[in-house]
């Protein structure tokens, strides 16, 4: 039995309180004992960043960040940003730009642009594309998803609602 | 983990601290078994693959504040172990005094790894590959070891190519922490490079890293300094190469003799990036390569 310990943290805005295994990745803990699904195991070493989430307004790899890490920090999970209105423009973008194809690698994409557009509004698609370096497509759609961003990260946010 | 006969050798974990303090770090260092963590981008992948374990107890350090930040100190520009590689590639005091160490910093792994990354981390997993290790090396870096003994804590400090001792293996003793980075204030306008080859420019552990300090004087280059990367158990500074090159016109009869001794120093190894024979090609003409630009700059 792994030895357990109690960490309390905010997760899309709610305060939680959990008993994790000490050796428990974030990566395991949202996909395990909270059913946040959206967050995907790709590779688990860091490679692909399928698992992208923020922490503390930080993109990290879920899938190598321990739980008990995380305690009294403040995470955003995709599913934070589906429910956030400040990141309506971007999914729209993903939207309109077909940004999307199989879909694994999107929920990570979603999570670092929402990083780029936070730590480097106006960034070009050279800035952008430097910043997906860590978001592996294996369907190869890198240059909508790029364009996604750039159009996030453009249009006004008011004609940027859902 | 799995060893090569099969025996399983997993480490559980029988306690975690998050201390806040170096004082009651060191302490728990002090009692053994102890796995340090920070940034965890090398510790909890190494668990996965089967080339590292836990220990039974689990120190977080990420909660000392003490191994924070980046100044000046006594003539010194002291870093923070716990600086991540993201801080290190956009401090401003880092950019005036060691730019090189921002440019490599720049290159290294994917911006969430950068994000979780310390300079620490990266000095105490002391890969012959590690990305910071090369400016560290190119910039005479010293590292302040920290340990407890009967509640009185004492340090030492040592330069950071005897700290390396081989892969995965450096001087700190099971009970130090490192603490500090200490890198000389050099305000003076000098050539930096730092160059990585990889399959990609992202994510890619250096097949061959280079770097290059120098103060140029005409057509001449003083104070010559290379370090080379992932072509020995250590990144190594190549003296022999510096010596060819210090004060001298760099011609390409200089930079065929410095690539030459450059060559003798190295001791590259086959494995799944390259081959030793392409490693040294690589170095043959990396070095060849920033030694011209060198001279063009």
């Amino acid at each position: 039995m792994p030895l357990l310990h109690e960490i309390g943290f905010v997760l899309n805005g709610s305060p939680i309180r959990l008993s994790v295994p000490v050796t428990m990745t974030v990566l395991e803990m949202l996909r395990g004992p909270l059913n946040l699904t959206g967050t995907k195991y790709g590779c688990g070493e860091g490679e692909c960043g399928a698992c992208t989430v923020l922490v503390d307004g930080l993109s990290l790899n879920a899938c190598i960040l321990l739980a008990v890490e995380c305690d009294g920090r403040e995470i955003t999970s995709i599913e934070g940003l589906a429910a956030d209105p400040a990141a309506a423009g971007l999914r729209r973008a993903f939207v309109e730009a077909g940004a999307v194809q199989c879909g694994f690698c999107t929920p990570g994409m979603v999570v670092q642009g929402k990083y780029l557009l936070d730590t480097r509004p106006g960034a070009d698609r050279a800035a952008i594309a430097r910043g997906l370096e860590g978001n592996l497509c294996r369907c190869t759609g890198y240059r909508k998803v790029v364009d996604a961003i750039e159009r996030a990260g453009t249009t006004p946010a008011e004609v940027a609602d859902d | 983990m799995h060893n090569s006969d099969g025996s399983n050798t997993a480490v559980t974990v029988r306690a975690y601290h998050a201390p806040q303090s170096v004082s009651a770090a060191t302490a728990l260092l002090a009692q053994g078994e102890t796995a340090v963590i920070a940034g965890g981008t090398d510790l909890v992948p190494q668990q996965r693959t089967g080339s590292g374990t836990w220990q039974p107890v689990l120190v977080s350090i990420r909660r000392i504040k003490a191994l924070r930040g980046v100044r000046e100190q006594a003539g010194q520009l002291w870093l923070g172990p716990l600086t991540t590689v993201s801080e290190l590639s956009c401090d401003p005091l880092i950019a005036r005094y060691a730019p090189v160490l921002a440019r490599a910093a720049d290159c290294f792994a994917s911006s969430q790894i950068r994000n979780a990354a310390t300079l620490g981390g990266n000095i105490c997993n002391a890969s012959p590959a590690g990305d910071l290790l090369v400016p560290l090396m190119l910039l005479d870096a010293e590292v302040e070891l920290s340990c407890s003994r009967d509640g009185v804590i004492s340090m030492r400090c040592l330069p950071i190519e005897e700290f390396l001792v081989g892969p995965g293996s450096t001087q700190r003793q099971p009970a130090e922490l490192l603490t500090g980075i200490r890198l000389p204030l050099v305000d003076a306008a000098r050539i930096f490079v730092f160059e990585k080859f990889g399959t990609r420019p992202a994510l890619d552990i250096a097949t061959v890293s280079v770097g290059l300090l120098a103060v140029a004087a005409g057509d001449c280059l003083q104070q010559v300094r290379v370090a080379l990367g992932a072509v020995a158990p250590v990144v190594l500074r190549a003296r022999a190469a510096e010596a060819v090159l210090e004060g001298r016109r760099l011609d390409n009869e200089a930079i065929t003799a410095a690539v030459a001794a450059a060559l003798a120093e190295i001791n590259p190894i086959d494995d799944v990036r390259a081959s030793g024979w392409y490693r040294s090609e690589l170095v043959c003409n990396l070095l060849t390569r920033v030694l011209r630009n060198a001279v063009a700059a």
